[in-house]
């Protein structure tokens, strides 16, 4: 199985070859590294940029108003707020200009905690995403999402945010990207560049599929009746494994995992809460103005009737930085018997 | 009814302080005396060489400009727009700009990425003078934004014109993605980028001379600041220790130079030179043209003209009917009939649409979809 950053490089080939991708390009993006996180590993169109965040969103925006594709990674998302105001110019380009001028752009870059980053290496990045309008914002939890929401992403006519968790770019799935040989170390030997001797090396591509994952649309990945858990990206396993635990007790718990930021999938979100009653938003980014709290607020106005208990949100503390200490990290984004608390918590209210 | 504009042709033109070398091309003959004693081939000489045509031609394009962003401050001074910020003072630099950039949409034609002084580069791109009253007016009918954006925010795809941004400086490193496009499509187009002086303080600007630079990778792109020695108040010496803004492309082994952008002919014939150079290398070049801001920053600060600073129209005006090139009565002809468009427009655009309240959510995205979450 494609690991998510393994999974990424053959969406990004795929763009390439097949999509009209022209370039790929950030900060180490290109060789010889492919990428701090090997996601660019090998890919045609791979360049290094200047290390500059905003000449990079701006070269995007360039490269797409002069009918382009590309694909820009920011490195760290730590590094992104210093390009609001671009991300912004980016998103309301189409609005300001009455609908005559397109950006057709994704950027990338990797977010949240779960690798021991530290304070500048730990940044959450969809709370603040949410804010810009005009964009789309995807954030995949599992290899073959990640593949299916690239493709949608290059795609898609409108600037697109694709937001990868660290923690999970190792992470591998239990679904096969179609064209993916199954053999992991097969594909391996196919895409992945060798630590030593790797002069000369270029990948051998497997011939992939179109797959794609609609953007907006959110999956189930844990179907249950006592409550219901709206999460996305890294948050998605524990969620489940939550779920799974539960059910030992008989306690049902459905996880919907958003895939997407915004637009987002509300009538699955709403459908499930109908039949559960109960609703728990679960994220990393910090809790006050989170983007849960919209969804629990959105819930609330339009589910009230129907709820049970209380909506709730658990995401990660409101604190200045993820400190480097495991016992700072881990009391800084929801951890596994965080979520659990909250789901018997929600599951014992009682009207 | 056209009204007579503030500005009289042949007015009394004094020399601005960026102004070092005004333009003096001809002798100071009457204009009875020139029309019949100057030979073409020393009007040539004396106005660089260029031909009476593109000299009419330019004259013509400033005179527009001017006329058209007066009108634009009457309109706003009369209440029936929010803001004014504009151009006058930059026809000179403006119009050489738009006359000779290479006019089209997609990657074989030029990209220009301006500010919003550049009312006079659209003029002469063809610009017609309704469709900048539209903008200033916020008719639904506006072609840049449809009623959204300020004055001057223009925005023209068909001739690769891309939005004019409030914020400062973004569109110098935007320029680099166009240029970027434009070197792999290889035919020859360049991306030109024009702002202010202030406004090369931001890292933006930094960020494109980097860009545009590297070594290999040098881009297509005229790379230009028109400095009116002033961001809004404060003066150049406010916030420069560098002797020119254009020495710093040198520290980039960019070419560079600095330009009278008052001077028309030594604007066109400068701009030409490295559009040329441009095209022919691929690589960048940078021109600091130094100009006058005639009627100050923008509404802000009242928008009235300061008549102590050099007019560059006023100044050209006089120079081509000295050189027996203009006919005085032709000139004076020009400012009524543009005035009497300018006025003929307004009238139009007032009988034109507003934007409707409900078009917001129109274009949040392409086809406007999943524009309002209450609706997902
Ligand atoms: C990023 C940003 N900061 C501040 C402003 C507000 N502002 C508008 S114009 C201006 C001065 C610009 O000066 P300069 O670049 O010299 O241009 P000019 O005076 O010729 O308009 C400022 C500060 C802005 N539009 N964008």
């Amino acid at each position: 199985m494609a690991s998510i950053a393994q999974a990424i490089r053959m969406a990004l080939h795929y763009g390439e070859a097949n999509m009209g991708v022209k370039d790929i390009f950030g900060q180490d993006v290109g060789a010889p590294l492919g990428g701090v996180f090997t996601a660019t590993q090998g890919l045609e169109t791979a360049w290094n940029s200047t290390l500059d965040e905003r000449g990079i969103i701006s070269m995007a925006m360039g490269i797409a108003m002069g009918g382009d594709r590309c694909v820009a990674e920011i490195q760290f998302a730590d590094y992104i707020f210093n390009t609001i105001d671009l991300l912004k110019i980016a998103g309301n380009t189409l609005w300001c200009t009455n609908g005559q001028i397109q950006l057709p752009m994704v950027v990338m870059t990797p977010v949240g905690a779960g690798i021991f980053g530290s304070v500048y290496h730990s940044h959450s990045f969809d709370a603040w995403a949410s804010r810009l309008q005009g964009w789309k914002i995807v954030m995949p939890s599992n290899p073959l999402d990640a593949y299916g929401l690239m493709l949608s992403a290059i795609e898609d006519p409108n600037p697109v945010l694709y937001l990868k968790s660290k923690a999970l770019m190792r992470h591998k799935g239990d679904e096969l990207i179609p064209g993916e040989p199954a053999d992991e170390k097969e594909l391996k030997a196919m895409i992945d560049k060798p630590v030593q001797n790797s002069e000369g090396w270029k990948p051998r591509w497997p011939e992939l599929e179109k797959y794609m994952v609609p953007i907006g649309k959110g999956k189930i990945t844990h179907a249950g009746e006592h409550i219901t858990v709206v999460t996305y990206s890294r948050m998605v396993h524990l969620c489940d494994e939550v779920a799974v635990k539960l059910a030992e007790e008989g306690i049902s718990v459905e996880v919907i995992d958003l895939r997407s930021i915004y637009p987002y999938d509300w009538p699955m979100i709403k459908e499930s809460i109908e039949k559960t009653g109960r609703v728990l938003f679960v994220n990393e980014d910090t809790e006050v103005t989170n983007f849960g709290e919209h969804l629990a607020y959105r819930a609330t106005q339009e589910c009230f009737y129907q709820l049970m208990a209380r909506p709730r949100v658990l995401a990660g503390k409101n604190l200045p930085g993820i400190g480097l200490h495991p016992n700072l990290e881990k009391n800084s984004v929801p951890q596994i018997h965080d979520i659990e608390l909250a789901i018997r918590e929600v599951v014992a209210e009682v009207p | 009814m056209a009204k007579k504009t503030t500005v009289k042709a042949g007015g009394k033109a004094a020399a601005g302080k960026t102004t070092k070398k005004a333009a003096k091309p001809a002798a100071k003959s009457t204009v009875k005396a020139s029309k019949k004693a100057t030979a073409p081939a020393k009007k040539k000489q004396s106005f660089g060489g260029l031909s009476e045509e593109i000299l009419l031609r330019m004259h013509n394009l400033m005179v527009k400009s001017r006329v058209l962003e007066e009108r634009l401050i009457k309109i706003y001074k009369a209440g029936e727009a929010y803001f004014w910020i504009g151009g006058p003072g930059e026809e000179a630099w403006g119009v050489a700009l738009g006359m000779l950039a290479r006019k089209g949409s997609g990657p074989e034609n030029d990209w220009l990425h301006l500010h919003y002084r550049c009312t006079p580069t659209m003029v002469a791109l063809g610009m017609d003078m309704i469709d900048s009253i539209r903008l200033m007016m916020n008719r639904a009918t506006d072609p840049s934004t449809g009623g959204r954006n300020f004055s001057s925010h223009y925005c023209f795809p068909q001739w690769n014109v891309a939005p004019v941004t409030s914020p400062l400086e973004v569109q110098y490193p935007i320029a680099c993605g166009t240029a970027h496009v434009q070197k792999r499509a290889g035919k020859g187009a360049i991306s030109i980028v024009t702002g202010g002086d202030a406004g090369t303080a931001e890292g933006d600007f930094a960020s494109c001379l980097i860009l545009a630079s590297r070594k290999g990778q040098e881009l297509p792109m005229l790379i230009t600041v028109q400095n009116n020695g002033y961001g809004i108040s404060t003066p150049y010496e406010g916030q420069h220790g560098e002797t020119n803004i254009a020495d710093r492309a040198a520290a980039f082994n960019i070419r560079s130079r600095v330009i009278n952008g008052n001077d028309p002919i030594e604007t066109y014939l400068a701009l030409k030179e490295e559009m040329e150079y441009i095209r022919k290398t691929g690589k960048p070049s940078f021109i600091e043209a130094k100009v006058t801001r005639l009627y100050g920053h923008s509404s802000a600060d009242g928008a009235n003209k300061k008549p102590h600073l050099f007019d560059p129209v006023l100044t050209f005006e006089k120079n081509l009917i000295d050189a027996g090139i203009l006919d005085p009565k032709a000139a004076k002809k020009i400012w009524e009939d543009y005035e009497a468009e300018g006025v003929n427009a307004q009238e139009q655009a007032r009988q034109e649409p507003v934007p409707t309240p409900e078009s917001v959510w129109d274009h949040v995205y392409v086809n406007s979809e999943n524009a309002d979450w209450r609706k997902f």
